[in-house]
Parts: C-alpha cells; structure tokens; sequence
C-alpha cells in the first residue's frame, strides 16, 4: 500500500481540498456579489418600466435615466396608506415571515399563495404633478410555479396600462406564453376594475365584452386561472383595494 | 512528458463524432432535454459544461498523484461542485438574461454524468494537458448535440432561432402553425433517437452487436 493511502494523508487531503475549494467559491461569490445584485436591481427597474409602457421590452434606452421620474412607496395593505420603508424589507421575505405576513383564508386566496406581506412596495409615475399610472407587484400561482409580475394602471385606476410578467417557470410555449408580447398586448385598455374597485377582470376563450375580457392563453388553462386569480387578488379588497380607494377618495 | 501531436488530436475531435458522449456513451441526457427549447440556453449551457469539463480534467489531472483512492469520487465531486457554483455565480453576475432562463440546470451541471465520467475515466490517469484537451473534446461532443437539438427544437416548435422569427407563426398573425411536441422535454428524446440513427448509418462501426 502506497503511502498516500495512509488515513493522515487522506485526512490532511480531504482537509485542504476543502479549504482551497471554500475560499475560492466564496471569493468568487463575493467579489461578485454587487455586480448581480446590480443587475438584479436594474432588472426589475425595467420590468416596472415595460409594464408602464415607458420603455419598450429589449430597449437600450437607459433604464436609471426613466426610473427617475417614478416614485417607489411602501404601502400598508391592510389600511392603504403610506409608510415608511420597513428595515430589511424584502416582499418575499415578509410574507414568509410569521411577524410581517398575513395568513389567508382560503376564500381570501384567490391567487394560491397562502401568505402575503402585510407591507408592499408601489410605485407611482406623476406627469406635471398630477398621477399618471400606477405600477402594483402581483404575484400568484400558475400551473408549475409562481408567477411575479407588475400591473400598471391608468389614473382612472380602473384602466389597464400594461402587464409584465418577469419570474415564472411555466412551459414555453404554452403557460410561458404569458411573457408573449402580443399577448401582453391586449391588456391595455382593459377595465380590470369597476367604478367601485370591485375587480371584473375575466381571461375567457372568446372575447365577447372588449371592456372586462381578455383573451385566455390556449393550451394553458392552469396558467390563465392563475393571472385572471392574482389580479382578482392583489387588485380586490385583500390586496392593494383599501390603497386604491384611498387614491380614488384623493386622500392620497 | 512527451506531447503526441496525433493523440492530442484524437482526444480533442474524437469525442465529437466517433465517441460522443451523448450519442454513443448516452451519458448527459437529463439536461440534453431540459435547456434544448432555445438555441440561446443551449449554447450558454454547452459553454457552461465545456469550461466545468476541461478544468475539472485539468485540476484533477494535476493532483491525481495525490488523490487517496479511497476518498477520490469526492475529491473529484467538490472540485466539480465548486468550478459548477464559479459559473454560475458568474453568470449571474455577466449574463442575468440567460442566467434566470437557466436556473436551476446549471447547478445541475454538478450530476452530469458527463463531467465525473471524464474525471474519473481520463483525468484519474493523464496528464494535464491531455486531460484538458479532453474534457473540451467532451463539452464540445455534448455541445454539438445540445446545439442541433435545440435548432430543431426551437426552429419547428416556435418558429425562431436564436430568439429571431424565421417562421411567423399563427399567434403572431402568421402562417406557422408550432409544433407543440417539440417544446415539451420529450421530444428530445425523438430528435436524439434520430440523430444516433443517422449517426450510425454513417459510421457503421458504432452500432452495437446483437446480444
């Protein structure tokens, strides 16, 4: 039997392998670090972007330079009013967390996500002071995954300006369809809300009512039941209904 | 050690088409249907493999004299698990697009067959050159394949290729109806079938004898 057979030299191998190994992957992960939390950052930028319809999708136009003119708020779902940012918030951590989330009931959970941050992150684009959309995270179940994703809203708050769906792990092609862009198309102009709030939004085969009707994604029912869910959801009195109303009242 | 010219040669091309690793060896078929849709995945997913090969040949070839047998699969395994978290973390950092469409396979790369096959079968018993020749001949097989699955794939099943219309498809107002089998995992099934045929149709040496 060789020497390097020997259990010292087997331990003293395996010892520093793992110590040459763990030193390079954490270099590498922190060295690395703030360039993917950058493009982490700048792609959600441009995804509340796109669904405001302020940048086309794949635009070179500088993400940092539009952002600008939009406003980000922290609202508390549950009175609709505005506050400060939470320490560390993070949405998705909230709503796992016991202390920052809300338990929903399952007559409450239309979009299947059982818990939702008691805190959520909006954003407003004001246009010579006057509010011009806003921009709502939505999240909710599809068929394989959860799908994330911003709705934008005209100043009337009832008027769709546009969808953006930018995490999701549905098929391509058939629930991945949602990132279609000529399907996202169909959104704007839709009346998601009624004068009231009350959301009646519907994804249906065929489009009779061009108002409260879009068209459902073929070959991906579970998919469409989960947009047509979240929004119902995010957009109704346990989601982001008691902030609309406050801007519709002008409180806001 | 001597540098043999000809056998550098063979070790780089042969895996291409005389010894592919996943046409003959059928070795590296789980991702081979996962990221085939698109071209674009294929392709960050082939370079991906092809970089985690070559130096985990390169660096298991050079401590080879020093790897206890005993503990040599893990020895092996933590150097593939920490090149496999280097490219993704770079990736993340340099190609987010790409990187987010990949998910979670790259971090499969770590159970490919393909990677502990040639460490264990190649690297365990060369030279470090030679070794890393070798593991590039390997990503650059599995490459080959990844990439013509994922044209038919993508080209037949969306109508696109490299995220560029060739076909306007019918959703899009046009005249193509997609294929919809090609965009579910199991058609690569097909398409690798296929392509092992034809393959062994022209190089007739590959077919297996009759048991």
């Amino acid at each position: 039997m060789s020497s390097k057979e020997s259990p010292t030299k087997t331990i003293v191998v395996a010892l520093l392998l793992s110590l040459v190994c763990s030193v390079v992957v954490s270099t590498a992960a922190i060295k690395l670090k703030p360039m993917q939390e950058k493009n982490k950052a700048l792609d959600k930028k441009r995804n509340i972007l796109v669904a405001a319809g302020m940048i086309e999708a794949g635009s070179s136009a500088s993400v940092e330079e539009l952002f600008s003119q939009v406003e980000s708020k922290y609202v508390d779902l549950a009175t609709g009013s505005f506050v400060e940012e939470p320490a560390g918030f993070d949405q998705r951590a909230f709503a796992k967390n016991s202390a920052t989330n809300l338990k929903l009931t399952a007559n409450q959970d239309l979009g299947g996500i059982g818990t939702r941050s008691q805190v959520a992150h909006v954003y407003m684009v004001k246009k010579d002071g006057q509010l011009d959309s806003i921009i709502l995270p939505i999240h909710g179940k599809g068929l394989f995954s959860t799908l994330y994703g911003f709705i934008a809203l005209d100043k009337d708050l009832q008027t769709v300006k546009g969808l953006k769906y930018y995490e999701h792990g549905e098929t391509p092609g058939l629930g991945g369809e949602i990132e279609n862009a000529n399907w996202l198309a169909k959104w704007p102009g839709k009346k998601v809300l009624d004068p009231k709030g009350v959301p009646v939004i519907t994804l249906v085969k065929n489009v009779a009512d061009d108002n409260n009707e879009v068209d459902a994604l073929s070959g991906a029912t579970w998919t469409t039941n989960g947009v047509e869910g979240m929004i119902r959801f995010w957009l109704g009195d346990d989601g982001f209904g008691p902030f609309l109303d406050k801007v519709r009242a002008g409180e806001i | 050690m001597a540098f043999d010219k000809q056998e550098a040669k063979s070790v780089l091309l042969g895996p291409i088409f005389n010894n592919n690793p996943i046409a003959l060896q059928v070795l590296g078929i789980c991702s081979a249907l996962a990221v085939t849709v698109k071209l674009e995945t294929a392709f960050v997913m082939s370079l991906a493999l092809t970089a985690v090969v070559a130096f985990s040949n390169l660096l298991i070839s050079l401590i080879r004299h020093h790897i206890p047998s005993s503990i040599r699969i893990i020895v092996q395994m933590t150097i593939i698990a920490s090149l496999v978290i280097m490219v993704d973390q770079i990736l993340k950092a340099y190609a987010y697009e790409v990187s987010k469409q990949l998910a979670v396979f790259v971090g499969l790369i770590i159970t490919n067959c393909i990677v502990m096959g040639r460490a264990e079968a190649y690297a365990m018993k060369n030279g470090p050159v030679m070794s890393f020749l070798d593991g590039i001949g390997n990503g650059l097989g599995y490459s080959i394949l990844l990439i013509v699955v994922a044209f038919f794939r993508e080209l037949f099943g969306s109508g696109k290729l490299w995220g560029q219309t060739i076909f306007q498809t019918v959703s899009d107002g046009g005249w193509y109806q997609t294929n919809g089998l090609l965009l579910l995992p199991a058609s690569s099934f097909f398409i690798i079938g296929l392509l092992i045929w034809a393959l062994r149709t022209w190089k007739t040496d590959q077919v297996e004898e009759k048991e």
